[in-house]
């Protein structure tokens, strides 16, 4: 049997590298475990390089089950990198917290290996693989920080809230199967063009579950209940894995599911999908406001932005693609930024999570004062950020589409984020007495990677070109 | 009626028969004295402590849990078995990568202790 | 009636009755065995659909180990104090349930006349066939399945371990 392994390359690649950090952690002793970040990075890069190899190539193996497209790469690239910043932003964390280092970078490994099945994924059973894949990894790396029953907590809520929505997912992947007699997307979708009258309802039943399932996975108003207390409860470089990477994943399958090879079922889902934005947007913003805690707000955040991505969605076409996938890398930026700002404010027991114990940072750690400024402002849509560029083409890519209901209330929405953003400002730079904030020489790889999130946000702002061309590229591919 | 599963049933059905009988007929048949000591539940002739529901340590919950990902494992050995000659040499290396991760995840598991019951 | 029709009403009823069982008693012990025996004559059902592979997997995996872990899970919990709680879900519950009936009746009358698929061939159920297109057509989710149980080793051990 002649196969084509070339698609699966980064992917197989990432396993390998996780395999190898799992064994060797059994192997060496505790004040070797540097090692294990290393060879973590290593073997991303490693994939990185691969998938940048492939670049520009459209096939696919295992009867087009898994595709290689631009598509899949860019979100392969994207999701390495978050792999990547997600492990640099906690090399100290997880020592501070007594989490057990090889496993947790297994497990990051492990699911960004699933996430990058998400998106070259051609069929309901891998994409569901992949799914599980990632979400398995991340219930377990949400409750890994076993001192604190908050975190237990945290996992459970979102393993149960989890596994319900995997319910919901499979059972519109039984569905579908039972209407289009195939779990092949390709294959689904000439099965749609084919049947008119029998089998509609079934494929749509089918269609509404797993379109209800993604809604869980990206956070969206009324699925979003668990994000506070999930985001609030996980140790905070994985909220900011789950809120960038997680989110940017079962995007990516609805992408390729429903913007490319079930299109034909728009006009179906236009509708509710675009309520569904609205809500999200609005819900969120509506309840970031409230908080007092600042990682919470970043939940709530998480959750508004969400609704942003969904506009895009609803847009659909080449514009809205683009926009979606640009947005995409934008929000990982700033997300990463901000929360990795975050890290750098814990001190042993003592989170830091409020808003007070931002107070004075402008002054007393100027670069991570500075950097969470450009990043809340970035989040909030100020130009010249990254944000801003992101958000410009997503409201665009509505009003192309002739949704310009949605645009506005996506621009007011804006507006109204800009209350509990520029919050967190003025606290840094109007109050005194706050968190000191860990200084550069006690966490090296947490600012390196704050840097790279700040590089990132500044460059997709001041110079979109490049990435949105990328962008645009990536999405045509699915074509 | 020649299911091929059909002497399973016939056999439950004898089993099934030959438990009932001897129930009922030790029930008919066997004399019945009771008395407090006999009543009392058999904990290896030691007069009972307690109750005999307790909460259990969670240990027994990491054995059942991996004994269910590894029994998991072993289902995909059964049909590989049945087609292992029609497979060649494709079906030997498809199984050795599904074996391998699973074993690293055996050898995780054994070193970290969680084979040990102390 | 067809002999197929009678053994089928009997395997269905046997299952009916086993999972209200499930839901009534007061002691989840009771409950679990109940379970057991549900999944046991699912299993059987799916023997009569000539699916022999999938009705031992069912009584291994499911009846078998599945059960076990609920079993350890309910002395985990300390089942007295689980015992005679009754959660007060029961409208929802219904409701859920209610819709679920409606939904499968409803997709019994609409279902896709079985014209358009090819028939199903008659040793189609069995560890052959399975395995055929487990180790060809789907091959790569069988590796993917291996990462899967790999996670799941990991999230066993690291979050169940005690801490040594």
């Amino acid at each position: 049997m002649e196969t084509n392994l070339a698609p699966l390359l980064p992917s197989a690649e990432v396993v390998l590298t996780a395999l190898s950090v799992l064994l060797l952690d059994l192997f060496i002793r505790k004040d070797e475990k540097g090692l294990l970040v290393w060879i973590s990075l290593i073997g991303l890069a490693l994939a990185g390089g691969m998938a940048l190899f492939l670049w520009g190539s459209h096939e696919g193996a295992f009867q087009d089950s898994i595709l290689l497209d631009d598509f899949a790469l860019f979100f392969t690239e994207l999701f390495l990198g978050a792999a990547a910043i997600t492990i640099l932003s906690s090399v100290h964390y997880v020592r501070e917290t007594n989490i057990h280092e090889g496993e947790f970078y297994a497990l990051v490994l492990l699911s960004t290996f699933g996430m990058i099945l998400m998106a070259a994924a051609n069929d309901l059973i891998l994409f569901f693989l992949g799914l599980e894949t990632m979400s398995i990894g991340v219930y377990i790396l949400t409750g890994m920080w076993r001192e604190r029953s908050q975190a237990s907590e945290a996992a459970m809520k979102y393993f149960l809230i989890g596994a319900f929505a995997t319910g919901f997912l499979l059972y519109g992947i039984a569905l579908i199967y039972g209407a289009a007699g195939s779990t092949h997307l390709g294959r689904i979708a000439s099965a749609l063009g084919q049947t008119k009258s029998h089998g509609s309802i079934i494929l749509s039943a089918g269609v509404f579950l797993l379109f209800v399932g993604l809604a869980f996975k990206v956070a969206a108003v009324p699925f979003h209940f668990w994000v506070p207390d999930v985001y609030d409860g996980a140790p905070t470089p994985v909220s900011a894995f789950m809120a960038v990477a997680v989110k940017a994943a079962a995007f990516a399958g609805w992408a390729r599911i429903f913007l490319y090879q079930l299109s034909p079922l728009q006009s179906e889902w236009t509708l509710p999908l675009k309520a569904l934005a609205i809500l999200t947007m609005t819900v969120g913003n509506l309840l970031a406001i409230s908080q007092s805690s600042v990682k919470r707000m970043l939940a709530y955040s998480s959750i508004a932005h969400a609704g942003y991505l969904l506009i895009a969605l609803v847009a659909g076409g080449e514009s809205g693609g683009q926009a979606l996938l640009f947005y995409l890398l934008s929000y990982a930026a700033m997300t990463f930024g901000a929360f990795g700002v975050l890290i750098a404010l814990k001190e042993g027991e003592n989170d830091h999570e409020a808003y007070s114990d931002f107070a004075g940072l402008g002054f007393k750690r100027p670069f991570l004062g500075m950097a969470m400024s450009l990043f809340m402002l970035s989040l909030a849509g100020f130009p010249p950020l990254a944000g801003f560029t992101g958000k410009f083409y997503l409201f665009r890519s509505a009003v192309v589409a002739g949704h310009i209901d949605l645009a506005i209330i996506g621009a007011l929405n804006s507006l109204l984020s800009v209350v509990y953003y520029l919050r967190v400002i003025v606290m840094m730079y109007m109050e005194e007495g706050g968190a000191e904030g860990k200084p550069f020489a006690r966490a090296p790889y947490l600012y390196l990677a704050i840097a790279i999130a700040v590089l990132g946000t500044v460059y997709l702002g001041v110079l979109p070109a490049p990435a949105l061309d990328l962008s645009r590229i990536s999405f045509i591919s699915l074509h | 009626m020649t299911h091929p599963f059909f002497p399973v049933l016939v056999l439950f059905f004898f089993a099934g028969s030959v438990v009932l009988a001897l129930l009922l007929i030790a029930q008919m048949v066997g004399p019945k004295r009771p008395n407090p000591v006999k009543d009392e539940p058999f904990e290896s002739g030691n007069p009972p402590k307690g109750d005999a529901r307790i909460r259990f340590p969670v240990k027994f919950y990491l054995v059942a849990m991996l004994f269910l990902i590894f029994d998991l494992e072993g289902v995909f050995l059964y049909p590989w078995a049945v087609l292992f000659r029609r497979l060649g040499i494709f079906g030997l290396v498809e199984m050795g990568i599904f074996l391998t991760v699973v074993v690293v995840g055996f050898v995780y598991a054994w070193k970290k202790g969680a084979l040990d019951w102390e | 009636m067809s002999g197929d029709m009678i053994l089928f009403f009997i395997l269905a009823s046997l299952s009916v009755i086993f999972s209200l069982l499930v839901i009534f008693p007061r002691n989840v012990v009771h409950s679990a065995m109940a379970l057991a025996a549900t999944l046991f004559f699912v299993a059987v059902l799916f023997l009569t659909l000539d699916a022999p592979m999938l009705a031992i997997l069912q009584v291994l995996v499911y009846a078998g180990a599945i059960m076990i872990l609920f079993l350890f899970v309910i002395m985990l919990l300390n089942p007295a104090a689980l015992e005679g709680r009754r959660i007060a879900w029961w409208t929802l519950g219904s409701l859920a349930a209610v819709a679920l009936l409606l939904e499968l009746v409803s997709l019994f009358f609409y279902r896709p006349s079985p014209s358009g698929q090819p028939p199903v061939a008659a040793a189609f159920g069995g560890p052959e066939t399975l395995a055929q297109s487990l180790f060809t057509d789907f091959a790569l989710p069988f590796e993917i399945a291996s990462v899967l149980l790999l996670v799941a080793i990991i999230g066993a051990v690291a979050l169940a371990k005690r801490e040594g």
